[in-house]
Formats: C-alpha cells, structure tokens, sequence
C-alpha cells in the first residue's frame, strides 16, 4: 500500500499522504507551557466531559431507582448497568474474584471507559483522531498499570513479591542466571511498555489508514482523471470498511488494556508464581 | 512496521518528532483526565452503582422471602382445613354410627314391648276364656241336672215336675226305706 502509495505521489504531486505530524496538530492555546492545548488535547476534555455526562446521568437513575425502591431497571439505566458490569463482572470478578475484584473495580472501571472514549474519537465525525493515538494517555496509564500492579503485590507479600517474581520456585538454582533476567525483564519493563505501545501503535495505525483511505478517496475523485477516478470506490469501501474495524479495535482495544492490567494485578496477587 | 510506516508518512526534509516520546502538555492532559475519571468513578459512579445493585438484591431477596412466606402460610392453611375437614368426616361417622345404634336399641326395646304386652295379652284371654268356660260349665251342670231329672222323671212315668210331687216321690222313697228297716 505504501509503495503504491508513492507511486502516486510521483505520478501527481497534489496527493499529501497522511503523516506523522496528523499526530501534533498546531497548538490553539497556551503555547510553550505544559498546558497548551491542541486539538488532540481538546478532543480527550470534551470526552471526559461526555464521560462525566452520560455516567452521571446513569448514576442519577441508579440512585433514583434505590430511592424509589424500583427493581427494575429502564432501557437507558440498563445500558449503563451492562456497560458497568462488562467491567466488574466478566473483568474484575473473573480475573480477581469478588474481593479483589471489588477493591481494583474503580481504576479497572476507569481504564475501561476512559480507553474506550478516547478511542472512538477516531472514528466520530469532527473528531476523526483518536485521544489515545499520541503516547500520554498510554504512557500514563501503563504507568498506573504498573504502579497498581507492583502495589497489590508488594501489600500483599511484601519484598517476597520481588523474590517471588524474580526468582520462581520449582527452578534449579543454576538457572536463575538465565531466569532472573528474563523475568525481570518480562514483568517489570516489557509489561508496561507493551501495554502503552500497543493501544498506542494500534490507535496511530488505524488513523492512519482511515486518513490514507479518504485522503487517496478525495484525490482520486476530484484530482484524478478519467478512469483513475473509479479507484476512488474501492478506497471508499476500504474506507468504510476500516472504520468498521476501528469501532471493533477501539473496543477490543480497551478491554485488552483492562484485562492485562487485571491480570497483572491477578498475578502480582497470586500466592505462587 | 509501525515505524517504517512512520518514517514513510513522514514528509521529506521535515524533522521527524518521535511519537514515543511524550511532550509535557500531552503527560499533563492525560494525568488530567485520568485522575478527573478515576475520582468520579471511584468516588461517584460505583457507589451509586453499587448501593443500586444491593438494593435491587436486597428488594429481590425481600420478595422471594414474602413470597415463601405467602406459600408457607397457604400450606398451612390448607393443612388445617384438611384437618377439619378430616375431623368432621370422622365426627359425622361417628354420629352416624351412634344413631345407628340408637335406632337398634330402640327397636329391639320396642320389639321386647310388643312381645310383653302379646304375653300380657294372651294371659288376660286365657284367664276370661277359663271364666268363660267355667261359667258354661256351671250353666251346663244345672241344665243337665234338670235334663236328668227330667229324663228320670219320664223313665219312671210320673212327673215329677212339681215340687211336691218329687217331695212325696222323695218321702215315700224314703219311708219305704224306713219301713224296710223296720222289717
């Protein structure tokens, strides 16, 4: 795809394949400061806001419902309550069992919705960019992955995590020469670098294939002549159909960054390694 | 891959910004947004969540035990009137049987009424039919006497209707005995 890419690129200069600076949009406000914001920075406010929105609203009927006593629940409350419970049942509880589950439940809840939202940016119109595609949602919240699971491990064995960790039981002692790097290297640097990369390669990706999809749709139907033109429908349809698939990953997306962090959490937690 | 995709969507002579490294502003935002989430969620989302899905555990739970209850009552209930009904069946056999026993009793008392007051009866006609034939005995013995004499008084070819005609008869027999005693 690339290289036909550049095939056009030499054929007719009007073509401008997407690039990496789709990623730094110019600053809007408060520029050289550590709050300046962009465009990217203003879709991941209003997503919080809409966030904030649409759970206090769901909040709102939970407590009207425990107020007036009704057991069941409205089309809109049982949305929510499904929405809450992907979390804290087929995550938290499955992984961490109903104690742990509960005691992890408000940042898994929050890593969930918060992945989800800022990932879909990318395909609402106006939007069209996702708030997880440049590293700091990532990065920050691997972080946390991290911090959380290093923290249930070490409230729970103490040092013996490390010990644990580091060197498994049941392993020749000779072999720790071999095992103990690997392990330290696995559990304590690729995790959290593997959870950030991975939301963040997949949300850049995909932006960029939906860019190059209707950038190459605009040129071929309105710079392109004659018959090059008809390309344009096929790069449509690729259109749709990624953005498809961008609804699918940024969902999958979200509950793959939840669930590893669960189970890191679960791991740490766990008695033996 | 990523990065070769990178590196070719890059436009030539531009500098390449590394999107692995973060610019201050995009760490500040995101922490921002997360710790705005995460105490919303924790301290305003869950707990209603939660407090609802008590509650509506706790209402369910609260019917099912009325319910059982209800159930429980209505077994009861029904046993008792089983019970009734098992104790005026055994009531109404029992009068049943004590009427029939009753009507027994006083059939048979009846019965041994009638049999005495038969008895009585035909003592009482036994006793009037002796009288009777007494008194019809008597009557013949006087008709028969008179019959006899009557009978003799033809054999010996005198009347002896009238008193002192059988008196002489009587007085002559009798001094013809004295006069054979005489002799």
């Amino acid at each position: 795809m690339l290289s036909a890419l550049s095939l056009f690129k030499a054929e007719d200069g009007e073509f401008s394949p997407p690039s990496i600076f789709e990623f730094y949009p110019e600053i809007v406000a408060f520029a050289d400061t550590p709050f300046a914001i962009n465009r990217i920075m203003m879709i991941r406010l209003i997503v919080m806001v809409l966030l904030i929105v649409i759970f206090w609203l769901w909040t709102a009927k939970f407590n009207k419902a425990v107020k007036t006593g009704n057991v069941v629940p409205g089309r809109f409350q049982l949305l929510g309550e499904l929405a809450l419970n992907f979390v804290r049942k087929s995550i938290a509880h499955d992984q961490l069992g109903e104690k742990d589950g509960e005691r992890f439940l408000p940042l898994l809840t929050t890593i969930f919705f918060m992945v989800f939202g800022m990932n879909i940016t990318g395909v609402i119109p106006f939007a069209n960019i996702a708030g997880t595609s440049v590293i700091g949602i990532p990065l920050v919240l691997a972080g946390v992955a991290y911090v959380t699971f290093i923290y249930a491990g070490t409230k729970k064995h103490g040092i013996r995590f490390f010990k644990n960790s580091l060197f498994p039981s049941g392993v020749p002692k000779p072999f720790y020469i071999l095992v103990t790097p690997i392990e330290l290297l696995s559990t304590f640097i690729l995790r959290p670098v593997t959870l950030a990369l991975r939301l963040l390669m997949n949300m850049i990706a995909g932006h960029l294939l939906l860019v190059l999809c209707f950038s190459a749709t605009q040129f071929f139907f309105f710079q392109a002549d004659g018959l090059m033109s008809l390309f344009g429908v096929g790069t449509l349809l690729f259109g749709f159909a990624f953005t498809l698939f961008e609804i699918l990953v940024s969902v999958l997306q979200a509950y793959v960054f939840t669930l590893l962090t669960t189970v890191y959490i679960q791991l740490a937690l766990a008695d033996e390694h | 891959m990523i990065s070769r995709i990178l590196a070719a969507a890059a436009p030539e002579g531009a500098e390449t910004p590394n999107p692995l490294l973060p610019a201050d502003y995009d760490i500040l935002w995101s922490s921002v947004v997360f710790v705005v989430l995460l105490v919303f969620f924790w301290f305003k989302v869950l707990p209603g969540f939660k407090r609802m899905l008590d509650e509506r555990a706790q209402a369910i739970e609260g019917r099912l035990a009325d319910a059982e209850a209800a159930q429980k009552a209505a077994e009861a209930r029904t046993a008792e009137v089983e019970a009734d009904k098992a104790q005026l069946r055994a009531e109404s056999s029992s009068i049943r049987e004590d009427a029939r026993a009753e009507g027994a009793a006083i059939l048979s008392e009846l019965k041994q009424q009638a049999a005495k007051d038969a008895d009585r009866l035909s003592e009482t006609t036994k006793a009037s039919l002796l009288a009777e034939r007494d008194s019809a005995a008597n009557a013949l013995r006087g008709e028969i006497g008179a019959l006899a004499i009557e009978l003799a008084s033809r054999i010996v070819g005198e009347k002896l209707d009238d008193d002192k005609v059988a008196n002489r008869v009587v007085d002559e027999f009798i001094a013809e005995l004295e006069g054979k005693k005489a002799k």
